[in-house]
């Protein structure tokens, strides 16, 4: 099969766009030259292309293509419509049924022709976020200006332009021109198929694959780091976009000012990320390290000397800002602080900041008793849980909320609870990180969700299918994880109800569909959350999680599964005989038990019954599912050899009331009827 | 020109680095303008940029612009922050197709060689809501620190360029700084021959932020504001559009003046952009109107 290969050279893409712009360009050319079978795909992207390469048939065979058209009756209108549309005439329809039927000879097409007719459109219509136009007045938009379209079919430039009607589209036009690393190999090379490509541009100083590059900072910045005996702070995203600013990783390492390093190490690393896109080191103790890691895109002349005093330099400078908020946020305590809140609006109708942290206060003294933690901790943390949104640091670094407010409450002196508090109040902050332990945490950090939560319902605010711009997803799920990874015996309504939300329905059912939504990622099965939830969300999460256990390990036993189709078989008769004269309700008539059979499950329901209650109620959930598994063996004797629909319609009303007994009993631990199989 | 063997042996001084830029883009065809004489934030406010991108006639001009930014300000402390810079501002339409091979070649000119320096071009998407404009480009790196800033214009007083051009703007005291390897701005070498950058402006500093912070009058600076703003609308009734921009000009700078005596709340402050705005767009059309005739 002959290969395709296709390179789009630009000016420098930006690095969060690459690797979706290889994506797109794998997918639309996939598509497009579908008729052509496209195999072994490979993309590629970089600082300044992407690219595209598969293996194809070398033509389309010709083909007949039947299309149906409008009905025979339809109008003439539709009839000339379909004609116009496949540039035909009457005479060449049939009729099928009802149907006009044309029957067409597709003609055969070569590769080369398909490509070249097919790729200036795709190419024009690139769905880039957000691109650009350049230069002449052409209205052609690419991302950053496109330099260089190189298009091959089994090394042989496949001939197209850009140009369309009076756009000449900058006079780009296909050929097997490309470039190599901007500084280290400058000019032009001829491409004449992938592998080739891929060779010489390594030789260009040009690492092309994106994987290849990101191992190479990861490696490199890790053993420049050991050389220390310090280690990178590990961080997949800053990996990810170091590795798309760069062709050629040459990674190299400078040394932190020792002036700085009585900096907290947050503010340090945050500063060093988003101004400077530099890897944080931390000593075998944990502590921040006097160094930090980047990556060059170029191996210069001098070994990089100068570059890494150029950072050093930028980094002194950034750090000397750092140290300028640090020192000046200092001279107010948080407390002062508060009182600036109330002009900082957080939503047009829930008031400012300073509403909210007073209802914040409340809640958190509301619910610390509950989680154990001391209510006056709770509530002067959430009282200064906002007050650095007012400070310097954090207007610089808005990532940093939280973290410099423990920092301040420390040095006020405030209780370390509280300091912990004030961080951790904003936790799990995503779905990697780690929830509040500490109880006063708790009480904060749930207060605070609650609240956005609450709030948002009682003003309409509900999360669309598609939108969710105040993240009460992940408001909801921090609640959830937060109750769960804890174990708190929490009552969810009465709580949202102080939280000011009178009717608590709607945002329980939002809680349960994110938790259902949550277990079902950790594969939960759905029809055990069914049957849990089908009695109604259980407002308190950690008896609900236990009962949800419970069900899910009683099926998979062989006990259970059989207890499970003896109950469907006992539900399964009751909703058809309910239909008829039902339901059967009421007390059993025991002279009527004619069979052995049907003697011993009365007997069994009569201890199981308030056996299952009893543990339910103690919440002993795997008590429960053991007592009903004791059901199993009577009702299936009762199966073998009762039969229910007996001609006494007394003994039918009585045999019809003893499966109910089961169906109930079953029923007091989950809806079994919700369970598959 | 020798310039890259001197700035080897010994790093331009802050005049000569503007020489060189002159020379460089003057090379290049671009027309060596002076300042305008009136306070701007930006090197893009002047109208050799905000109303030359507009229309279809080809420009390419080149200009150092005093840069007034009142609530930058630091009564001369800070080694880093001025509330007046200078920018060096290129504008070339249409954006030639060697425009980033241009710009590293002028950093060459300065003294910063590619091969030893670590150069790139960092995404940044460029907006300014007062001139009704944005573009494309990037933040232009020189290890790690930001040494110029690359846009293609995209729009530009609400109307899209027919021809898009390349902007570009350094930063002359940071970029001096740099080369001098200088840690505080006021220790610049001004002229090569002992005169500083503090022994220039360090005074200016101090009294700038005073009047900035302290007392510009807030009443006759409004009322200021609301002259510049009828002033500019009286002149386009004549379709005078260079001397309506001035007035536009005039009252961007009077915002920002009110922005740092902190008399403007977060609401107003939308409301005087949206209003400065209103005019560079009515000039920016006047001006278009005015080159087609």
């Amino acid at each position: 099969m002959p290969e395709f290969f296709l390179e789009l050279f630009s000016e420098e893409i930006p690095a969060r766009m690459q690797a979706k712009g290889a994506e797109d360009l794998a997918r639309l050319v996939t598509e497009a030259l579908s008729p052509l079978n496209p195999a072994d795909v490979q993309s590629f992207h970089g600082t300044r292309r992407i690219a595209f390469a598969c293996r194809i048939d070398a033509s389309v065979p010709e083909s007949r293509l039947s299309e149906r058209g409008p009905r025979t009756t339809a109008p003439e209108q539709a009839l000339a419509g379909f004609l116009r549309k496949h540039n035909a005439t009457k005479d060449m329809l049939t009729q099928e049924g009802d149907f006009w039927v044309l029957d067409r000879l597709v003609p055969g097409a070569a590769a080369a022709e398909l490509i070249a007719r097919a790729l200036p459109g795709l190419i024009r219509k690139f769905p880039w976020p957000k691109s650009m136009r350049w230069g002449s007045a052409s209205p052609f938009t690419w991302v950053r200006p496109l330099r260089r379209i190189i298009c091959l079919l089994d090394g042989e430039v496949v001939p197209f332009a850009l140009a369309e009607g009076e756009d000449d589209a900058h006079g780009l036009v296909a050929s097997n021109l490309s470039e190599g690393h901007r500084f280290l190999s400058p000019g032009v090379f001829t491409v004449t198929s992938a592998a080739q490509w891929k060779a010489e541009l390594a030789a260009r100083h040009v690492v092309i694959d994106a994987a290849e590059r990101r191992r190479l900072v990861a490696d490199g910045v890790a053993q420049l780091a050991a050389a220390e005996g310090c280690t990178i702070v590990e961080d997949p995203g800053l990996l990810d976009e170091v590795a798309g600013l760069v062709e050629y990783p040459v990674p190299l390492l400078g040394r932190i000012d020792d002036a700085y390093m009585d900096l907290p190490a947050e503010v340090m690393q945050v500063s060093m990320r988003v101004n400077q896109r530099y890897f944080a080191l931390r000593k075998p103790d944990g502590s921040a390290a006097p160094f930090f890691a980047f990556a060059a895109n170029i191996k210069a002349t001098d070994g990089g000397a100068a570059i890494i005093a150029g950072n050093e330099r930028v980094l002194r400078a950034r750090f000397a800002d750092a140290r300028h908020f640090w020192d000046l946020d200092r001279t107010h305590t948080l407390e002062s602080r508060v009182a600036a809140l109330d002009a900082i609006t957080f939503h047009a109708k829930l008031g400012s900041q300073g509403a909210r942290i007073r209802r914040i206060e409340q809640l958190a003294a509301h619910i610390a008793p509950l989680v154990g933690a001391d209510p006056h901790f709770a509530s002067r943390a959430a009282f200064l849980a906002k007050a650095d949104l007012t400070t310097g640091m954090v207007g610089e670094f808005p990532e940093l909320q939280g973290v410099m407010g423990a920092y301040y409450a420390r040095h006020d002196g405030e209780n370390p609870a509280v300091a912990a508090a004030i961080a951790e109040h904003y936790w799990p902050k995503g779905a990697g990180d780690s929830v509040p332990t500490a109880p006063v945490s708790i009480a904060v950090a749930l207060a605070d969700k609650l609240d956005i939560l609450a709030g948002f319902f009682a003003i309409g605010e509900k999360p669309t299918g598609s939108g969710d711009p105040f993240a009460l997803r992940r408001a909801a799920l921090g609640v959830i994880r937060i109750i769960r990874e804890n174990g708190l015996r929490l009552q969810l309504a009465g709580l949202i109800r102080e939280a000011g939300l009178a009717d608590p329905t709607e945002l329980l059912d939002f809680l349960a569909e994110r938790l259902r939504v949550q277990l079902r990622t950790e594969g939960a099965r759905h029809d055990v959350l069914a049957a849990i939830l089908a009695q109604g969300l259980d407002d308190d999460l950690t008896r609900l999680l236990a009962r949800t256990e419970a069900v899910a390990s009683l099926i998979t036993t062989a006990e259970g599964a059989n207890l499970l189709a003896c109950a469907k078989r006992a539900a399964n008769i009751l909703r058809i005989e309910d239909k008829k004269d039902g339901p059967h309700h009421g007390p059993i008539n025991p002279e009527l038990l004619m069979l052995d059979e049907e003697q011993s499950l009365a007997r069994h329901l009569d201890t199981t019954e308030p056996a299952v209650a009893l543990a339910v109620q103690q919440e002993n959930f795997v008590q429960a599912m053991t007592d009903l598994a004791s059901l199993r063996a009577p009702l299936d004797a009762f199966f073998a050899s009762v039969t229910v629909n007996d001609a006494d319609p007394a003994l039918r009303t009585n045999r019809l009331r003893l499966l109910a007994r089961v169906r109930t009993a079953m029923c007091m631990a989950a809806d079994f009827s919700k369970i598959d199989g | 020109m020798n310039a890259i063997a001197d700035a080897v042996s010994k790093p331009v001084s802050f005049q000569d680095l503007i020489l060189r830029l002159h020379n460089f883009w003057s090379a290049q065809g671009c027309v060596i303008l002076q300042p305008y004489d009136l306070e701007m934030g930006a090197g893009t406010f002047h109208p050799a940029t905000t109303l030359r991108a507009l229309g279809p006639k080809p420009w390419a001009a080149a200009y150092v612009q005093p840069s007034r930014r009142p609530s930058d300000g630091r009564y001369g402390e800070n080694p880093n922050r001025l509330q007046h810079y200078y920018q060096y501002q290129v504008i070339m339409k249409p954006s030639p197709a060697e425009a980033q091979t241009l710009l590293l070649d002028s950093y060459r000119a300065i003294g910063l060689d590619p091969m030893l320096h670590d150069f790139r071009f960092v995404e940044d998407d460029w907006e300014s809501p007062t001139l009704g404009a944005w573009g494309l480009g990037w933040e232009v790196w020189c290890d790690g620190m930001e040494v110029g800033q690359f846009t293609y214009f995209q729009q530009v007083g609400g109307i899209a360029t027919v021809l898009p051009s390349f902007e570009m703007t350094y930063g002359l005291e940071r970029l001096a700084m740099y080369v001098q390897n200088i840690e505080r701005v006021y220790d610049l070498d001004f002229n090569g021959k002992g005169v500083t950058y503090g022994d220039v402006f360090l005074r200016a500093e101090r009294e700038y932020s005073a009047h900035n912070f302290e007392h510009a009058n807030t009443e006759r600076l409004s009322q200021h504001f609301k002259d510049a703003e009828a002033e500019c609308a009286a002149l386009l009734e004549h379709k005078l559009a260079l001397p309506a921009y001035d007035q536009c000009i005039k009252a961007s700078h009077l915002f920002n003046l009110l922005d740092a005596r902190g008399v403007i709340s977060v609401t107003e402050r939308a409301g005087y952009i949206a209003r400065v705005r209103t005019l560079a767009k009515a000039c920016c059309e006047a001006w278009l109107a005015g080159e087609v005739s």
